[in-house]
């Protein structure tokens, strides 16, 4: 399936503004104007906010869960416990406030450790995203700049790493690093950040090297050439900032993309590390908790609604944001 | 045109390669080895084990080997050479080149890896057949409904839908959706094995949930396209000169809409085919996926690398494919760059 990345490749837009005759408005740089068409979007701004909720909620992961999300004591916890409003006649498992969405085998507190799983979310959505901009960008914008070899040595380069089943390739990426020193940082965080970027930055240098292409014959990059702009001053004053639209729903898609990476790795056992250390930044991830969840949904099902429904959630806050800015900043492309 | 298919399909040679020798050296240095065992295996039996898969030989060229041949007095170099090359690297690359992936570590090598494939592929493909069939018949419908009826309820309808498929990983509604039906409605993920043979019921399932996301990008890509058309010049003419509205939207909309919808055919038939691996494993679906994932815990690398190197020549050649349908659908895209 064409990611939505390469629905983006193919359009370059300018937008056009219809003046109307006899009235003057206020001028709007085209950002102003993207954040008014933006707004209009309901679900985009409602994504958004949910994002920024999420943002804050991960920050304040440790005021927020009520119990430790990494020590659970069965014996007052007891071991799955049903969800709050589940009542059981056994009082080790019956719901309990303190417990909003039950407990899992080890007695551990299922909404803590939803709520400590948004921050993995966030930042493994987060820094692969970045990782790829900063790989796939200066690739798109040498490629399509300089042309000729170098573009043709880039862009097969691209197209071999394109060709790497991207998930087959994250879970061998896994399991042969995931034991080595490398892959034990962090719980094996730096490690999922590197499979996670390693292969997809391939979309974005396809996108840039597209707008390069495009703008560089562009009317206004030939005055600013002319007039005796540098390379550097071209590409990162005329080409770079006409890319950027592109750029930005391309990573309101790539966010969502690792997040759901993520999930299916840990699912598999192969993602993160679980963390024993009691005061751990990242305790678990909702991959994690889905891989707990789906041995024992029989017992507890909130072990598995819950972790699931966070990440769909998510995945859909994207979207609508990711919609929303295509909207706003690409108003051609309309899928 | 023939130019651009050779071109194209010699491509893939370097991207197999690629694709092998990435997946060899990076399974080089996983942890632990087809024979590990609970208890470690005596060391004879281990040497006996490593020198009949060729684990003993170094990994990527073998100067000792080129070495003594050279003492021997031989000057042969296309023996020499052979002696230099005679690696795990090398050996394994040119027995996949000529088809042949090796034994399955698992079954000590009583069964090769492409066997392996072949045995569970099938099961695969007929999920992601099923996907596709499904996401094209309702796919496509819906986005032609919401895009007739633009601003409806049934337009309202079919892009929630779509939004919330195009969204929701098919791994997070999978799981869902068993938890559902496990818990009311009795259903089992248990199956028998006899049931996967065929083309029976138990593909329904995990075939439709599979394809659940290109169904909706699908619906969404046709309702698009059609409402592009719509409003297309050759549309008004087609009204002007008198065609009744089910002549002009069968005749002229629908069948220039689904250019676009086509093109999209075959990334997401290779998507689909080789995009089952979690769903598998959740529906308990002995397919490629499954025993991709099952490879991982026993440790079967020379599986894992089989399947990462089969699974990149089905893409790569559904690229090629999808390129012949741009031209064959779209004759106004040219193959020649």
């Amino acid at each position: 399936m064409p990611t939505t990345l390469d629905a983006i490749t193919e359009t370059n837009s300018l937008r056009t503004v219809e003046l109307q005759p006899g009235r003057t408005r206020e001028a709007r740089s085209l950002w102003s104007d993207a954040w008014r068409q933006f707004r209009r979007n309901k679900l985009a701004v409602i994504g958004g906010i949910y994002l920024i909720f999420l943002l804050f909620v991960a920050l304040l992961a440790p005021a927020i869960a009520p119990q430790n999300p990494i020590k659970g004591d069965v014996k007052v916890a007891g071991k799955y416990r049903q969800a709050a409003w589940v009542e059981t006649d056994n009082p080790k498992t019956t719901g309990s406030w303190d417990y909003p969405l039950g407990t899992d085998g080890n007695g551990r507190d299922v909404f803590s450790r939803l709520v400590y799983g948004t921050r993995i979310s966030l930042v493994v959505g987060f820094i692969p995203m970045i990782v790829i901009m900063i790989i796939g960008v200066p690739i798109g914008l040498i490629s399509g700049f300089s042309g000729g070899k170098v573009d043709n040595l880039l862009m097969r380069l691209t197209d071999v790493v394109y060709a790497f089943p991207s998930l087959l390739f994250f879970i061998i990426m896994q399991i042969s690093l995931g034991e080595t020193p490398f892959g034990k940082v962090l719980n094996g965080l730096v490690l999922l950040f590197v499979t996670l970027s390693i292969i997809n930055w391939t979309g974005v240098a396809r996108l840039v090297r597209g707008e390069t292409l495009s703008l560089r014959e562009k009317e206004f990059v030939e005055a600013a050439r002319a007039s005796g702009s540098s390379n550097a001053r071209l590409i990162f004053r005329h080409i770079l900032p006409n890319s950027l639209g592109p750029l930005i729903i391309a990573s309101a898609f790539i966010v969502p993309g690792a997040i759901i990476s993520e999930a299916v790795l840990s699912y598999l056992g192969i993602g993160l590390r679980p963390s024993v250390n009691l005061d751990a930044p990242f305790p678990t991830s909702w991959g994690q908790m889905i891989q707990a969840g789906g041995a024992q949904y029989r017992n507890q099902p909130w072990l598995l609604i819950a972790p699931s429904v966070a990440v769909a959630l998510i995945t859909l806050a994207f979207n609508f944001v990711g919609d929303g800015l295509r909207d706003a900043l690409d108003p051609r492309e309309q899928v | 045109m023939v130019e651009f298919l050779i071109r194209r399909i010699l491509w893939m040679i370097p991207v197999i390669i690629a694709v092998a020798a990435v997946t060899f050296f990076l399974m080089y240095r996983a942890p632990g080895g087809p024979w590990d065992r609970e208890k470690p295996l005596p060391t004879p039996v281990r040497a006996t084990l490593d020198a009949k898969f060729g684990l003993d030989k170094p990994l990527w060229i073998n100067p000792d080997e080129f070495g003594e041949r050279w003492d021997a007095g031989d000057r042969n170099p296309f023996y020499l050479g052979q002696g230099f090359f005679d690696s795990r690297f090398f050996s394994y690359m040119s027995n996949v080149f000529r088809g042949d992936l090796g034994p399955s570590y698992a079954s000590k090598g009583a069964e090769s890896v492409q066997e392996v494939i072949a045995k569970k592929f099938p099961v695969s493909l007929k999920i992601g057949a099923v996907a596709l069939v499904f996401s094209v018949l309702v796919g496509i419908p819906l986005g032609v409904l919401g895009a007739l009826h633009q601003n409806s309820w049934i337009d309202y309808v079919t892009r929630v839908i779509s939004t919330f498929g195009v969204a929701v990983p098919s791994f997070i509604s999978g799981l869902l959706i068993l938890l559902f039906l496990t818990r009311r409605m009795g259903y089992s993920p248990m199956r028998d094995p006899s049931e996967w043979k065929g083309f029976g019921v138990a593909f329904l399932l995990p075939g439709i949930i599979l394809g659940l996301g290109t169904m909706s990008y699908m619906a969404r890509l046709t309702r698009s396209s059609m409402i592009e058309i719509k409003r297309q010049d050759f549309v008004r003419t087609a009204r002007a000169k008198g065609l009744t509205n089910s002549m002009v939207v069968n005749r002229h909309v629908i069948r220039n809409a689904l250019i676009p919808v086509v093109t999209v055919l075959g990334p997401a038939a290779a998507d689909l085919v080789t995009g089952s691996i979690i769903i598998e494993n959740i529906y308990g679906a002995p397919g490629l996926g499954e025993e991709f994932v099952s490879s991982i815990a026993k440790r079967d690398y020379s599986v894992i690398m089989g399947t990462a190197i089969f699974y990149a020549l089905l893409v790569a050649a559904a690229n090629v494919l999808v390129d012949i349908t741009y031209g064959l659908v779209d004759p106004r895209i040219r193959l020649d760059n």
